[in-house]
């Protein structure tokens, strides 16, 4: 039981409170401030049409457009990127029975890599008006990866850990030196290349939502359904199949779903580091190991993360900004270090 | 229904060396079966086999008439449960949770524990005196708290059928004997043990038949004191042993000897 019932759902309505403030206070900041009343009333209003929620029609029509069109997208975008690195995170540290997994290290990383760089390096405008090439380069790259780490590693017809996390070291630093040999024999728009690689939320708008959502809505809850599963597998292989566990085909079920998630997040936004370790790792801490409350609780604590991540990429070097992969692992690490320090239930 | 799980001519090879060799035996509805031998006799692959972890190259185990390779993990869970000899838990679950996964083959996926289950887990852990523990995380736990956990775990299966892998190996001399009598008692009301045994004297006082296991095949299969000879603990451990009989209960007490050298066997362990 752990925590009772009435505690948990207390800890999901607070989570979820904070999103919505998160969101609103991502949506005010920026190069025009907008005040946090006036944005709440907009998207309060939103869904019916804009009403006089601000005195000056002008001015209310202009913070509409900056609202509806840039910050609200980008926002949004940035919470889905969140709660997808963050939930494909607990799935993997529960599926590899390791803390220290990460959304990374079957390959999603090096291969979206790899795609994004193909669409940005050879300049292909192939999907939607050019507009989505990377994108889908980039997931298609992920999925791939994840494919291919997942054939190398499968002994018989169980897929062990260790040569899991093997193959996807060896598959990931080959991906990685073709991306680097593409990068520099090409040689032109490095910088775009650079940028996305230290992920980025610049310039996202509906579209991008479009393509991370349906991949994130469809993978979390299927990831939740298996949350008892994923329970049982801490106890290790065996007992889960003592347990009446299908172990090798939930594996297989869960690295899927798992690279999904993480690569429609990397798909567009880059990759985004230390979210998908951290989150998972962070609230496991404070709430314990039981997925059915762990996989909510980390997507929400992902979102909210990554929105004042991303904030703060936007704001510190005004106008300038910052890759947000840098500003996560700038408060990431201290701050798990921190909860280490405070809190040590993970590792027996 | 009664309940019956046969094993037929089983025979299993691991990395190209035969590890079980033609086992045949059956266990129903109330025997408490002992299984001993030497180290790398078999014995933890014999269990491993009959809960299908592993796959035999040849001949089957039938749960009630049924092959066990048509059940889904789900029935097979349902039916048999299995107390391992280590288990490590990277994330600390509550002992209280851990003895709740227990339930896991009864639930529907969509459905969480009621209280049933709730009442199920107490009565588990009250009888192997873990209810104290509950909240603690299983990590904290010594190796002997842990042990009866996990027995408390598949005692709340509820199955017809338990498999125990050294039981009580890092049980202290006050619990290994509460456990081993619980275990016993739920035999006597019906159900199905088999038990791996390190300690041949534990094995005679509790098992009502053992099965004497050497180089995967079967030695002997029989009442304690037919197969706790003098005879047959020389030839398959390679030890001179003392057998008394206890006056009273008639039971039998091993007392290995020391005045001869042991066999070397050339056994891997």
């Amino acid at each position: 039981m752990g925590l009772k019932r009435k505690t948990r759902y207390l800890i999901l309505a607070v989570l979820s409170l904070a999103l919505v403030l998160a969101v609103i206070v991502g949506v005010s900041i920026g190069s025009v401030q907008i005040p946090l009343m006036t944005v709440a009333g907009i998207l309060y209003k939103a869904p019916t049409g804009f009403v006089e929620a601000v005195a000056d029609r002008s001015m209310a029509a202009r913070y509409e457009t900056i609202i509806m069109d840039v910050r609200l997208p980008r926002v949004i975008l940035t919470a889905i990127v969140g709660a997808a690195l963050a939930s494909a995170g607990v799935v993997f540290q529960g599926l590899f029975k390791n803390p220290m997994a990460d959304p990374y290290v079957i390959g999603v990383s090096s291969g979206a890599a790899l795609g994004a760089t193909i669409g940005i390096a050879f300049g292909l405008d192939v999907f939607w008006g050019g507009a989505l090439t990377v994108p889908i380069l980039a997931f298609v790259g992920a999925l791939s990866a994840t494919l291919i780490v997942y054939k190398i590693a499968r002994v018989g017809g169980s897929i062990p850990i260790s040569s899991l996390l093997l193959a996807g070291l060896a598959v990931n630093a080959f991906l990685t030196a073709i991306t680097t040999f593409i990068m520099v024999s090409v040689g032109k728009d490095l910088q775009s290349v650079i940028f996305w690689l230290m992920g980025g939320l610049s310039a996202r708008n509906w579209t991008h939502i479009q393509i991370a959502l349906p991949f994130f809505a469809i993978g979390f809850p299927i990831a939740w359904v298996f949350s008892r599963d994923l329970n049982i597998m801490l106890l290790g292989d065996e007992k889960a199949l003592h347990l009446g566990i299908e172990v090798e085909k939930l594996k297989k079920i869960l690295l899927v779903i798992g690279a999904m998630m993480a690569a429609a997040a990397v798909s567009v936004s880059g990759l985004i580091g230390f979210v998908g370790l951290m989150t998972p790792h962070a609230v496991r801490l404070m709430i314990g190991p039981d997925h059915k409350l762990l996989l909510p609780a980390s997507a929400l604590t992902g979102a909210i993360f990554l929105i004042f991540a991303d904030i703060m990429a936007r704001v510190l070097l005004s106008p300038t900004e910052i890759p947000v992969g840098v500003i996560t692992a700038l408060f990431g690490a201290p701050f798990f270090l921190y909860l280490l320090r405070v809190k040590r239930r993970i590792l027996t | 229904m009664t309940f019956k799980v046969e094993l037929s001519d089983l025979s299993l090879s691991y990395e190209g060396v035969r590890v079980l060799e033609k086992i045949s035996f059956s266990v129903g509805e109330g025997d408490f079966i002992g299984v001993i031998g030497p180290n790398g006799s078999g014995k933890t692959t014999l269990l491993r086999a009959i809960a299908r972890v592993l796959r035999p190259e040849s001949g089957a185990v039938f749960v009630n008439g049924l092959n066990i390779n048509q059940l889904s993990r789900r029935e097979i869970a349902q039916n048999i449960a299995v107390v391992s000899q280590e288990t490590n838990m990277v994330f600390s679950f509550t002992a209280f949770e851990v003895v709740l996964m227990g339930r896991t083959p009864h639930a529907s996926r969509f459905k969480i524990e009621d209280q049933d289950d709730f009442v199920i887990a107490e009565e588990v852990m009250t009888i192997t005196d873990t209810w104290h523990l509950a909240d603690r995380p299983i990590s904290e736990l010594s190796g002997g708290e842990k042990q009866r956990v996990m027995i408390a775990q598949a005692l709340a299966q509820k199955t017809r059928f338990l498999l125990l892998d050294e039981p009580t190996s890092h049980l202290d001399i006050n619990h290994q004997l509460q456990i081993l009598s619980l275990i016993r008692n739920r035999s006597r009301e019906g159900l199905a043990v088999v038990a791996v045994f390190h300690d041949l004297n534990l094995a005679s006082r509790f098992a009502d038949t053992l099965i004497l296991l050497q180089d995967g095949r079967i030695h002997i299969n029989g009442l304690p004191e037919e197969v706790l000879t003098v005879k047959n603990i020389g030839e398959v451990f390679g030890v001179d042993a003392h057998i008394e009989k206890h006056p009273a209960t008639g039971e039998i007490y091993i007392y290995p000897l020391l005045n001869a050298e042991p066999v070397i066997r050339g056994h891997n362990t």
